[in-house]
């Protein structure tokens, strides 16, 4: 005898939120332990995908379902086709977003159940409002129009609605919590949900007018532009407009943290969670019948669909990996403290099971609003000592690695207070914040760089390990006893079968072999870190990117010059021509200008490479252009080849023969790289202005900087008829930012830091190409003395370059 | 005392241990009991007036050609081709041979009233030679009067309007030339014969010819049959060149051939040592070996190698014969043989060789791993007379760093060689096969080699090539202290000692096999009987 199976069986499902952790496992088991149901979900629109798509592809094809589909076999797809739909509609919109269709849909649902929420630490405090707060308002209202719907229509409608809440919704202070609903609690202050509703929303556009003050915009394109460098006005716009976005939402998620906290709860979330439920029980106790579920901290799976199972990163792995990697030294915390876990398994059966006593329960035996908790504390509780020892014990057993293979010894637990944790860590976060801004401000390229991606990489773990132990280190600390009388009662009125199928009594986990074997292997198997030794498999992720690169599909790349394909730049080639007919006396004076002047020349390229490009040029002002032009050639291989990169070169001959276009794009002078034409197809660089055979050091062709780069490509490509998302880009500086975005196969070479970063996070292809070993390589710049000068023939040769030079050394012309 | 000949060391226990080239380094190394040494005959006096000798060679010219004044008159087209950077090793203190003989050539010009004039580097496929080398070779004052006005030039064997096809030989080989030097009333060619391999009709058809050329006789098959190319009686290389030649000739081509031997007085002051026979070091050469080889061994390998490529050889010339070319270059292969042959008795199991820092195609940059097998399989093994000095199957075994570096400017398409062909056989006629026209038409590598300092696309095959009759005559090749992975990327073995090496050597002759040890440079050619 199966009491609630029989009840569900054949019904129908409304659920909200089955993209998440607990609704995919709920779905999961609907369609699997209840037989002929269905479920009609609801699902916000994607911008490419239908609801339904988004369905198969976020939650059908999940490995939830891998059971299932084992267990139909063949009959897998027809069957999910059948009893699975999709309506689109958002919990954070009025009335759902639902159209007439996903109204009517929603009116021959029997049960709806509500677990849609914004569950994540770091949510804004009005998204938070919206979803946690207004959401389940929002789906009673609907379900109570869905019920008048029906009535009209002669049917029956939705029976019931099962919002899922949180347990902590009780506050985390010592004492007990009752299953009972909101109003009788009296650890929580009484504030009126309308008045908080605006406030959010009142900050929110507060913010937004705060972060448009000049003072703040300045300080955003500061940030961008140190970011990023010279990359052009456009990217740096861009930028700085995200930083300001981001700010806003950083400071709504402060606001809401401090909110939640005047009025007595660890964070927005179970502030928001908790006025949700007032909210939805002052407005619609009457006229929709619910049962309140409320979790405590869900985690893998003890049994359902499998042991383990988990679906993203929930809030206890984070730190369990950081401290597995040896990141999170110490997480605050009692040892006597009562960590209340709760596999999702247990959560899904309880919320089934109410569902299932709902249908069983006449309507005139309803008798209002009630709550279930769905928690271990009371009657299996976990204590946060024993946890720790297993977590320790799990990770000396089976160490995380580094990168170099070896592995992380984990550290021993103290138990400290939050502020000490705290302390340490804004402490490491500060040091790294320096120590970026330090090496960021260097001029470092390649495997250097790398490092400094990774550092920026630690520094993110440090801030997000900072984050969770502000976060949730309440939890951690929590006293709070969730009573579990109602849940047990529950078990106690289910059959054996049912009680098979749906077991929810937290008895049933054995915390040491659910740590040990069931939820750390689960989370380790997910977060995708190193277990084992040896060094780490990345060339093969680089092998795949290049054969992805170097495919006859392709069409077209692009490729920088300095520090891409040549170790060399526009000052080093200036001081090679400028020095090449100088005297030997003339020559050191000419080096000891150039030093000197060498900062102020570095800083002005950081700030605008444009206007650096423009006002250097202006040294060619009067040099001879027949001569300069052929002293480009030996130029050319006296230095450029001498410094270039054998596998750039190499790469762009390989693109050719695949017949892909090839075409440079370069500030460098077009005397500089004439030499170079036979390699590309097409070379887009500067030219200087020419009068009387002199050049007048202003500039005919503007190279192109920055955004121009990714405009002079767009323009190439679309009149060659050629498609950037299937062309590659290859630059060395977060300046050549524009052209990378705007193909689909970028290429950072030997970056520098900033890139570095950038193509660290971006996850874009990395080449670490370097100068042939067997090469020259001068200690500077210079051209070979002339032999004729120095002969004392052709003295008078000895140039006007080298006047130019004088001259803009500020020597003064002779 | 008249120079001593070449000799062959039986190693016995009193033996010293026996110097080791290992590029920009050497070492000493004990040699096992019973193994030979093969060390180059001391070097042969030279001629005590070069100028006169040179004068002499040019009036009095052998072979059916009248003396060069007589064949010089007004109005007439004349070109001087001469030998390029490759030629000698290492280059030597200035003047160089090729001034000597061409302020002759000029001089007579002069006198005959000949004003078009021309100078042409017969490099081949060669890198274009730089201005300082150039000037190194010829004098300041030929350069500073030819190079300005555009008569020095470089031969361009891509340029398609600077060649000539003259025909096809019997054997339907391409001749195609320089056509500047072809269409001149008289083309005068200055060599310098280092080995037994140059000269000859190579310098023509070969020094100023184009890939449509050379392709007929630098093929891996020719190599293979050409045992040894330093041998041009049983060289298939020279059967081609010659054919070529007389072609060249018939065609109504005046070569009027200058060549020029030079004694192996290959080291200055110095490094005297490294030309001398151990047992017989004294005191200023023990201390001259320690203090280089301690100075060295703190020396970073690229600043020893600036220093190496700095040192300029004395040598001396020892004759100088001049006019048509098979009389000439009769004489001058006799004048190699007395400098450098030596009698070795039978063959060996095992060879042994010290590479020195140099060969023709890297002076002024690095011996790249492409070549550091050129110059062991391809000259050294090469430079025999009858059979190999190592049998067929025996062990060669050499020790140089064999760094994985190259010269950027000198050998891009090496680069490409090592990485994109060598990854994939090192089978000279699957190389051939498969690579060898992508390189040789590759516009890239013409455009380097056109504009630039870079051997052709081609060469680094020409080098492969070079080696194909010892990979396969040798059963296996060692380098000794060579960077592993550009050892075995051309197919050797790695080994970190001789001792070592000897061993794995074991392993493929058997047991107590017989050693020699070719010592040179100084170059010698070992006549095996």
């Amino acid at each position: 005898m199966t009491r609630v199976r029989d009840a569900l069986a054949g019904r129908r499902f409304f659920i909200t939120g089955a993209t998440g952790f607990l609704g995919t496992a709920l779905v999961e088991r609907i369609l699997r332990s209840v037989p002929d149901s269905q479920v009609v979900l609801l699902i916000r629109p994607g911008r490419r995908a239908t609801p339904l798509q988004r369905a198969t592809k976020e939650i059908i094809k999940n490995d939830c379902f891998d059971r299932l589909r084992q267990e139909l076999g063949d009959r897998f797809d027809s069957e999910m086709a059948a009893r699975v739909e999709a309506v689109a509609g958002d919990v954070a919109t009025d009335g759902l977003g639902l159209d007439d269709d996903g109204r009517q849909r929603l009116s021959e649902c029997d049960i709806v159940i509500h677990s849609a929420a914004a569950v994540s630490f770091d949510s804004p405090l009005d998204s938070a409002v919206e979803v946690n707060l207004l959401g389940p308002s929002r789906v009673a209202a609907e379900v109570e129009s869905a019920r008048r719907l029906a009535a009209e229509q002669g049917r029956t409608g939705p029976v019931h609605l099962v919002p899922v809440s949180t347990a902590y919704v009780a506050g985390t202070h010592q004492g007990e919590a009752k299953e009972e609903l909101l109003d009788g609690n009296r650890f929580t202050v009484s504030v009126d949900w309308r008045d908080e509703v605006d406030a959010a929303r009142r900050q929110r556009s507060d913010l937004d007018a705060d972060s448009r003050r000049p003072e703040r915009l300045t300080g955003f394109t500061k940030q961008a532009r140190s970011e990023l460098g010279g990359a052009g006005l456009h990217l740096l716009a861009e930028r700085a407009e995200r930083i300001r976005e981001d700010w806003v939402k950083k400071q709504m998620v402060v606001v809401g943290q401090a909110r939640a906290q005047s009025l007595g709860w660890p964070d927005a979330y179970p502030y928001t969670k908790a006025l949700g439920e007032r909210a939805l029980v002052a407005q619609y106790a009457d006229t929709v019948p619910m049962t309140i579920v409320r979790p405590s901290i869900i985690e893998s799976a003890l049994a359902e669909p499998r042991p383990g199972w988990i679906r993203g990163f929930r809030m206890a792995e984070p730190i369990i990996i950081s401290y597995a990697r040896g990141l999170l030294r110490e997480f605050p915390g009692v040892p006597e403290g009562v960590t209340d876990v709760i596999p999702v398994d247990l959560v899904v059966a309880a919320i089934i099971v109410v569902s299932g006593e709902a249908l069983l329960t006449p309507p005139q035996e309803y008798q209002g609003p009630s709550v279930y908790h769905v928690a271990s504390g009371v009657r299996n509780p976990f204590r946060y000592g024993r946890l720790v020892e297993l977590v320790t014990a799990w990770f000396t057993e089976h160490p995380l690695y580094d990168a170099d293979g070896q592995p992380i010894v984990v550290p021993e637990w103290s138990f400290p207070g939050r502020g000490r944790v705290q302390r340490q860590l804004s402490r490491a976060s500060k040091a790294m914040d320096l120590a970026e801004k330090v090496v960021g401000s260097l001029p470092i390229r390649g495997k250097q760089a790398a490092w400094m991606a990774a550092l920026e990489e630690q520094h993110l773990l440090a801030d997000r390990a900072l984050g969770y132990v502000e976060l949730y280190g309440a939890y951690t600390e929590t006293e709070a006893l969730y009573r579990v009388d109602r849940l047990l009662a529950l078990w106690d009125r289910m059959d054996d079968d049912d009680r098979r199928t749906f077991c929810l009594d937290p008895a049933a986990v054995d915390w040491d072999t659910y740590v040990r074997e069931i939820h750390l292997p689960s989370i380790i198997e997910h977060a995708r870190v190193k277990t084992s030794a040896g060094k780490s498999t990345k060339p093969n992720r680089a092998d795949r990117a290049r054969k992805n690169i170097l495919s006859p599909d392709r069409h077209l790349a692009a490729f920088d010059l300095e520090n891409t394909l040549i170790a060399s730049n526009v000052v080093d080639s200036y001081a090679w021509l400028a020095s090449r007919h100088l005297p030997p006396a003339e020559r050191a004076a000419f080096v000891a200008d150039l030093m000197r002047e060498a900062p102020s020349l570095l800083l002005l390229d950081r700030r605008d490479r444009g206007d650096f490009l423009r006002s250097f040029y202006r040294r060619y002002e009067g040099a001879p252009v027949d001569r300069l032009r052929d002293d480009g050639w030996e130029l050319f291989y006296d230095l450029l080849l001498a410094k270039s990169f054998p596998a750039g070169i190499a790469r762009v001959r390989e693109h050719r023969a695949l017949g892909h276009r090839t075409i440079l794009i370069t500030g460098a002078l077009d005397l500089v790289v004439e030499p170079l034409r036979p390699l590309f197809d097409d070379i887009v660089c500067a030219r200087l202005g020419e009068q009387d055979g002199m050049f007048t050091g202003r500039l005919d062709v503007l190279p192109p900087i920055g955004e121009a780069r990714a405009l002079v490509l767009e323009e190439y490509a679309e009149a060659e008829g050629l498609d950037l998302g299937e062309s590659m880009a290859y630059a060395d500086s977060a300046s050549d930012l524009p052209m990378l975005e705007a193909v689909g196969f970028p290429v950072a070479v030997n970056p520098e830091a900033k890139l570095a970063a950038i193509a660290r996070r971006r996850g874009w292809h990395v080449e670490h190409w370097h100068k042939a070993e067997g090469g020259s390589s001068p200690l500077l710049p210079l051209g070979p003395f002339d032999r004729r000068g120095s002969l004392g023939r052709g003295r008078t040769s000895a140039a006007a370059l080298a006047g130019a030079a004088r001259r803009s050394a500020g020597e003064g012309a002779r | 005392m008249s120079p001593r000949p070449g000799f062959v060391l039986d190693v016995d226990r009193s033996t010293p241990p026996t110097l080791f080239w290992h590029g920009e380094r050497f070492s000493l190394e004990k040699l096992p009991e019973g193994s030979r040494v093969i060390y180059a005959p001391e070097p042969i006096d030279p001629l005590k007036d070069p100028s006169a000798a040179i004068r002499a060679a040019l009036t009095h010219p052998v072979g059916d050609q009248d003396p060069l004044p007589e064949q010089l008159r007004p109005g007439m087209q004349l070109t001087i081709a001469f030998d390029d950077i490759s030629l000698p090793l290492p280059p030597m203190e200035r003047p160089d041979i090729r001034q000597l003989v061409i302020e002759q050539v000029l001089d007579m010009a002069a006198e005959a009233g000949v004003d078009d004039v021309a100078l042409i580097v017969a490099l081949a496929l060669h890198r274009r030679m730089t201005e300082p080398e150039l000037r190194h070779a010829l004098g300041d004052r030929i350069y500073d009067a030819f190079a300005p006005n555009g008569l020095l030039t470089q031969h361009d064997a891509e340029d398609p309007d600077a060649l000539v096809h003259l025909g096809q030989t019997e054997e339907g080989e391409d001749v195609e030339i320089n056509k500047r030097a072809a269409e001149s009333d008289l083309l005068v060619y200055v060599n310098i014969n280092l080995v037994a391999m140059d000269g000859g009709h190579k310098s023509v058809a070969t020094g100023l010819s184009s890939y449509k050329s050379l392709r007929h006789h630098h093929n891996p098959q020719t190599m293979q049959q050409s045992r040894s190319f330093m041998d041009q009686h049983r060289s298939e290389l020279h059967s081609s060149n010659w054919r070529m030649g007389r072609l060249i000739a018939e065609s109504g081509v005046k070569v009027f051939q200058i060549e020029t031997t030079l004694n192996n007085d290959t080291f200055p002051t110095a490094f005297k040592f490294l030309q001398k026979r151990e047992w017989e070091w004294k005191a200023k050469d023990r201390l001259g070996y320690l203090a280089a080889s301690k100075a060295l061994d703190r020396t970073p390998a690229r600043y020893a190698r600036q220093i190496f490529h700095s040192v300029k050889a004395p040598h001396r010339m020892t004759s100088v014969q001049a006019g048509e070319v098979e009389a000439v270059h009769k004489l001058t292969t006799d004048n190699v043989w007395a400098q450098q042959g030596v009698v070795v008795e039978g063959q060996t199991d095992i060879l042994t060789m010290g590479l020195p820092y140099i060969s023709p195609y890297n002076v002024n940059s690095v011996l790249n791993p492409i070549l550091v097998a050129c110059l062991g399989l391809g000259y050294l093994f090469n430079m025999y007379r009858g059979k190999p000095l190592v049998r067929e199957g025996g062990v060669l075994i050499m020790t140089h760093p064999t760094p994985w570096e190259f010269n950027p400017v000198h050998h891009p398409s090496y680069i490409d060689f090592f990485e994109q062909v060598l990854s994939q056989t090192t089978d000279p006629i699957e190389v051939a096969d498969r690579f060898e026209e992508s390189f040789a038409t590759d516009p890239w590598y013409i455009h380097l080699y056109r504009t630039g300092h870079a051997y052709h696309g081609v060469h680094p095959f020409y080098m492969w090539y070079w080696c194909a009759h010892a990979l396969q005559h040798l059963g296996a090749v060692i380098i000794v202290g060579g960077d592993p992975a550009a050892v075995h990327r051309l197919g050797f073995r790695a080994a970190s000692t001789l001792a070592d090496a000897l061993e794995m050597a074991a392993d493929v002759v058997g047991p107590s096999p017989s050693l020699t040890h070719l010592h040179a440079p100084p170059i010698l050619m070992a006549d095996v009987q």
